[in-house]
């Protein structure tokens, strides 16, 4: 079966550096903001793309490991 | 301003919800669609003030009092009303339209309710109809999440009743107005209405409940029962510190739980809880920008949300599986439902160009404004994580993440023309803010669309991007259920009672001292009905000369009581 031409392994390596050239383009972008920072550390460079990225990871994390403590398998609640 | 201006808006889609089974299938279309659009035109006939009173007791209970809020809402319950069925009618039955009829009637009778009574009358009216639409999933699953569903909303019914008797008693007014949390009485109204908006230590109830139902039953609960949470939240606790937490609590515990989530739907349910999060901490703030923001985020989470419930019970509707694990590769052949799930991803993750963008910042921008600095650096932190367990995975792990080889193909047309619909909405009142700003409760300064703003979500949102494809081998579903505080009541108390049972029920012990016990009862019921039943010596027909003779005595004893 032929495969979709998205899913292709060569589509995905362009999508890749495509994702990347807008990302660097944002933090570029980002230096001509006039960020006036109103508690300091929210006026860092690039500040809003490192925080969402660190955010993100430890939001993650902190899932994972509540993860190990409150999941259960699937069918917890219909045996009794 | 007392009599009848206009038909009540919400008492007509509830009486013509009630009378839907007496028609046939065409004339019932006709009334399911026809019934939200005259509803829209009548929410805006209603005059600012009191337009309906009605005499109870001692009280003057009004029906209908509107004002820009109130009708701000009921408008959204209308339209959502109006597109879901549209998105219903091929597969819903009779029973499924009625109730969402009447929980949207109910839903806009709360907006425009001004008296405490009449609001508690819509709220149980609102539970009862909404657990209609759980059941409508017609499954053994819906069948006892929809009970846990009502005890829940029936507890906090009746904390809701207990704390309006209560406030009614203080004050003598039945009035609904802001209110301060200076007695048990407004604590009680509070967790009334909290527990209606999905929030801690009962919130479980949603995304229990929710993906239970149909299809389109899903579209309709998202909207009524949440929302109206929040709007009776503005109108009664705005800048209630305590909400503050309350809303951050429900935002993380969203972004949590749904991370953890193999179901696509109770994905969508957790992130209900965490989107009304938003809209819970901007009341608390309680600044104008804030209660706008709030209402704005309302209004258009109504319509974005129902988009991605809609995406969502499409792929149901179409392959009858709800697992992340099950889906994926959709996009080869539901391209439509896919581009509209996509529209709703973004919204919800306010990325530019969407409702969410000119909608959750103004909360964001409030926050600033008032120099919470916490508040602000955790919503920031959330914008990253609804992107993060909303905006990208709902659609990665249904159309794309691995090719299921499930090729159903998009859902039938009126399904197709609800989402196309609504994607629009989602777009044009991201282009076109002012359309939204203008309607809401205060006059609006905010500018959403400026150079730092864009670029500073851009980064945010992209970044959020990077950190989901990088972690995406911890993403990886797995068939799970988290465990929530409903295990209290799922496990904790249930555990005791069966443990006694099979402990005590079989035993030869316990079937002896039952009947002996039995033995007992049955004796003294015996004796009791030997002195007072029919022919008992204490129940029976007495002749006056007797009676007269024992008051003579009892005087007797009196007057010598009374000598001496």
């Amino acid at each position: 079966m032929k495969q979709h031409w998205l899913v292709r392994r060569k589509t995905i390596r362009v999508l890749w550096f495509i994702f990347i050239v807008v990302l660097s383009l944002t933090v570029v972008a980002g230096l001509f903001a006039d960020e006036h920072a109103v508690f300091g550390i929210d006026g860092s460079v690039a500040f809003n793309a490192w925080f969402g990225f660190v955010s993100c990871v430890a939001m993650v994390v902190i899932a994972k490991l509540f993860g190990r403590l409150a999941c259960r398998k699937e069918d917890y609640y219909d045996r009794s | 301003m007392t009599g009848v201006s206009a038909l009540p808006p919400g008492l007509l889609l509830m009486v013509g919800a009630l009378l839907l089974p007496l028609f046939g299938r065409t004339a019932r279309t006709v009334l399911v669609l026809g019934l939200p659009v005259l509803a829209v035109a009548l929410i805006w006939q209603i005059p600012n003030g009191v337009s309906l009173q009605a005499p109870f007791l001692d009280y003057q209970l009004v029906l209908v009092s509107g004002d820009r809020l109130s009708r701000l809402f009921a408008t959204i319950f209308a339209i959502v009303a109006l597109a879901g069925s549209v998105f219903a009618l091929n597969h819903a039955r009779t029973i499924e339209l009625v109730a969402a009829l009447l929980s949207a009637g109910s839903a806009i009778s709360i907006t425009f309710a001004g008296d405490l009574l009449t609001l508690v009358v819509f709220w149980e009216i609102l539970a009862l109809a909404s657990t209609l639409l759980v059941w409508s999933g017609m499954t053994d699953q819906s069948y006892q999440s929809g009970l846990r569903y009502l005890v829940i909303h029936l507890l906090g019914g009746m904390l809701l009743l207990i704390g309006v008797v209560g406030h009614v008693a203080d004050t003598g007014s039945i009035s609904f107005s802001a209110m301060s949390l200076d007695s048990a009485a407004h604590w009680l109204i509070l967790a009334g209405f909290l527990i209606n908006a999905g929030a801690p230590p009962l919130s479980a109830w949603l995304p229990d409940a929710y993906p239970e139902s149909s299809p389109g039953g899903m579209v309709f609960l998202s909207a009524f029962t949440t929302k109206t949470a929040v709007y009776v939240l503005m109108r009664g606790f705005p800048g209630a510190e305590i909400l503050v937490f309350v809303g951050i609590y429900m935002i993380f515990y969203g972004i949590i739980y749904a991370l953890l989530e193999n179901d696509m739907r109770r994905i969508l349910a957790y992130s209900i809880v965490n989107q009304v999060g938003f809209m819970v901490c901007g009341i608390g703030i309680g600044t104008d920008m804030a209660l706008n923001g709030t209402a704005s985020h309302a209004f258009a989470h109504i319509i974005y949300k129902a988009l991605l419930l809609m995406s969502a019970g499409s792929v149901l509707y179409m392959t009858g599986k709800r697992k992340c694990t099950d889906l994926g590769g959709l996009f080869r052949t539901m391209p439509l439902t896919t581009v509209c799930g996509i529209i709703g991803a973004l919204s919800i993750s306010a990325f530019p160009l969407t409702s969410g963008f000119i909608s959750k910042s103004m909360i964001s921008a409030a926050a600033l404004h008032e120099h919470m600095a916490t508040v602000w650096f955790l919503l920031a932190a959330a914008s990253a994580g609804v992107f993060l367990h909303a905006g990208i995975k709902f659609p990665w792990f249904v159309f794309f993440q691995k090719d299921s080889g499930l090729r159903p193909p998009d859902p039938p047309i009126n399904m197709r023309i609800a989402m196309i619909l609504f994607a629009f909405l989602c777009l044009a009142i991201g282009v076109w803010p002012t359309v939204l700003y203008v309607h809401l409760p205060y006059p609006v300064e905010y500018v959403p669309y400026t150079y730092t703003h864009v670029v500073g979500m851009l980064q945010l949102l992209l970044f959020s991007g990077l950190a989901f494809f990088i972690m995406l081998p911890y993403m990886k579903r797995t068939l799970t259920v988290t465990l929530d505080w409903d295990w209290c009541y799922r496990r904790l108390g249930p555990r005791p009672i069966h443990y006694l049972t099979n402990m005590l029920a079989p035993s030869h012990w316990f079937e002896q001292k039952r009947i002996v016990l039995q033995g007992y009862l049955k004796r003294m019921l015996d004796t009791l009905f030997l002195y007072h039943g029919p022919q008992g010596i204490l129940a029976r027909t007495w002749a006056t000369g007797s009676m007269v003779l024992w008051v003579v005595i009892l005087l007797g004893i009196y007057l010598i009581g009374y000598f001496y």
